[in-house]
């Protein structure tokens, strides 16, 4: 059923007890053209596209949990395209065209807002690399504008601009930047994809890949074997543990990203905003908690949970910010496992292994590429050469030395 | 998390900075001739396990000393911690 104004009427006199479920529960079966492993975003929306932009039909997502059940339903749901490097930039930016078509793509609400992100600078060297960073933005198509303290002051009044430390000198925004609701873009791919098609079978563990002479046969999972001449994987933190079993040996660790929420308040935040001077963002969502975060915990982990001193520098980022948030009280706190690359940057690649494709590395930052990377990943799949926005995301860059290190720190996942 | 350091006991992970896998003490010998090749995979590749994990920790405000410790990434339960000068090395050039 197509969503409109009609169907909620309609359905509202008969006291909304004739929704159909949004998407079918499928028994897997015993063959497929193509096997997408993980059900977050960037599978539903590989599945989505395969099936839309390729025309291929047979195609099933195989998810362990209930889909969402990762990092697609535990971040903070910034949406932006501010990268640096000719690699990241216009990849981000087609994302980011993307989120702005998608919910008349998908018929469904996924509550995009436009709302703005705006990272701030305390000094003239950041102030500096902001600028060349907006100046790159914009040469490939997106939008930006340095703020200096006075504009930054008319936003946001009530940040700490007397910290003698960290003075705030102003900010870049990107005005086309915001947040999405993460659940409704998980809900609205899949319901996307079902409709064209994909069978989305979840409590479906993938807990092997078959091969043959170095060929994809299909993937063991809980519910059996399932045959498949193209297997993708787009499973975040876990992708090693399923990669290892083809042989693989990834440039990835993964380590544990924390996620806070406070409990309702009055619209107090209209954008999102980030600190310049230590690891800390923030934006409000519509039911009126604080959405913020900082830093992965810094050790590699598989456990869905964080640890106290990450907590508390966190709160100690937001106090030096924005010391009026210091009375809100915390309300759920949560993390997700996500999969550091080596570089800071994704993989979007074939592998070794014929017949199966990677999606992986995404860091702390692959909400917002959820569009672009399925979008991608779909078009690798379908016609074997990477889409040109995502050239630069292959994985023997370790090895050639064509690196996309936006922080320029080095082979070392936990400071990306 | 607790971390139980050989030479000043059970400690508070924040006095402790970590570097990552301990595969890190194996650095390999420059001068080999399929060094480019294994600095590649000693730089870049790694395990990664849900598990069993051992890894380079640096107890700075302590006895500053490099510690090898073996910890479960699913539940963070330690099982070992030694002096990294005691773990033997493989691949590397002395
Ligand atoms: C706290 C937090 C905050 C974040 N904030 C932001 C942000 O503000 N902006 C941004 O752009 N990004 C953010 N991110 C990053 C972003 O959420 C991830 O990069 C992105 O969601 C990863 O892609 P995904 O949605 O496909 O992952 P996931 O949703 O994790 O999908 C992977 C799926 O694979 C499933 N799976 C795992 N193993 C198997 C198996 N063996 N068989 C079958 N299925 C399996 C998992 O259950 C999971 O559903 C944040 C992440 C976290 C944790």
């Amino acid at each position: 059923m197509k969503y409109s104004a009609l169907s909620l009427a309609w359905n509202a006199l008969s006291g909304h007890t004739r929704w159909k479920p949004a998407w079918r529960d499928p028994a897997p079966r015993p063959q497929y053209d193509v096997v997408i492993c993980g059900g977050g975003g960037h599978g539903l929306a590989t599945a989505h596209y395969l099936a839309k932009v390729h025309g291929l039909t047979r195609i099933a997502v195989l998810e362990k949990g209930w889909i969402g059940s990762g990092n697609a339903g535990r971040n903070t749901t910034i949406i932006r395209s501010n990268y640096l490097l000719p690699e990241n930039e216009p990849f981000y930016e087609w994302s980011m065209k993307l989120w702005e078509g998608l919910e008349q793509d998908l018929n469904y609400n996924a509550m995009v807002s436009q709302r703005g992100v705006l990272n701030l600078y305390h000094s003239d060297a950041q102030r500096d690399a902001y600028a060349r960073r907006g100046n790159a933005m914009r040469l490939n198509g997106a939008d930006a504008e340095l703020l200096d303290e006075a504009a930054v002051r008319r936003m946001l009044p009530f940040l700490d601009y007397e910290n003698a430390r960290f003075p705030i000198q102003g900010g870049l925004l990107q005005r086309r930047g915001g947040t999405a609701r993460h659940d409704a873009v998980v809900w609205g791919y899949a319901r996307a994809a079902d409709g064209r098609g994909v069978d989305i079978i979840q409590n479906c563990e993938v807990t092997s890949i078959r091969t043959r002479n170095g060929r994809v046969e299909g993937v063991e999972t809980t519910r059996g074997f399932i045959a498949a001449e193209k297997v993708g994987l787009a499973l975040a933190g876990s992708t090693s543990l399923v990669a290892s079993s083809a042989g693989l040996r990834l440039p990835i660790e993964s380590h544990v990203l924390q996620a806070f929420v406070s409990e309702g308040i009055k619209p107090f935040i209209d954008t999102v905003v980030t600190y310049g001077a230590g690891h800390f963002y923030i934006s409000q969502s519509d039911k009126g908690g604080l959405v913020f975060g900082g830093d992965i915990d810094g050790y590699n982990s598989y456990a869905q949970r964080g640890g106290l001193p990450i907590i508390e520098d966190v709160c100690e980022a937001g106090m030096a910010l924005m010391p009026r948030i210091g009375r809100v009280r915390l309300l759920r706190l949560w993390g997700g496992i996500m999969d550091m690359s080596m570089d800071g940057s994704p993989i979007i690649d074939t592998t070794p292994v014929k017949g199966l494709y990677l999606n992986t590395g995404w860091n702390y930052g692959g909400f917002k590429a959820t569009p672009a990377s399925g979008w991608c990943f779909a078009h690798l799949i379908a016609t074997g050469a990477p889409h040109w926005t995502a050239r630069g995301y292959r994985l023997d860059r370790f090895a050639t030395g064509y690196v996309a290190d936006e922080k320029g720190v080095g082979a070392q996942p936990n400071l990306h | 998390m607790r971390i139980p350091c050989p030479f000043c006991g059970d400690r508070d992970s924040r006095e402790f900075t970590v570097l990552g896998d301990a595969t890190l003490i194996g650095r390999p010998d420059p001068s080999a001739p399929d060094a480019l090749a294994k600095f590649t995979v000693y730089l870049h590749e790694r395990d990664n396990p849900a598990g069993l994990h051992r890894e380079l920790w640096y107890h700075g405000p302590g006895c500053q000393s490099w510690l090898v410790v073996t910890r479960d990434t699913r539940t963070h339960r330690i099982d070992k911690v030694e002096a990294a000068r005691d773990v033997p090395r493989e691949g590397t050039s002395r």
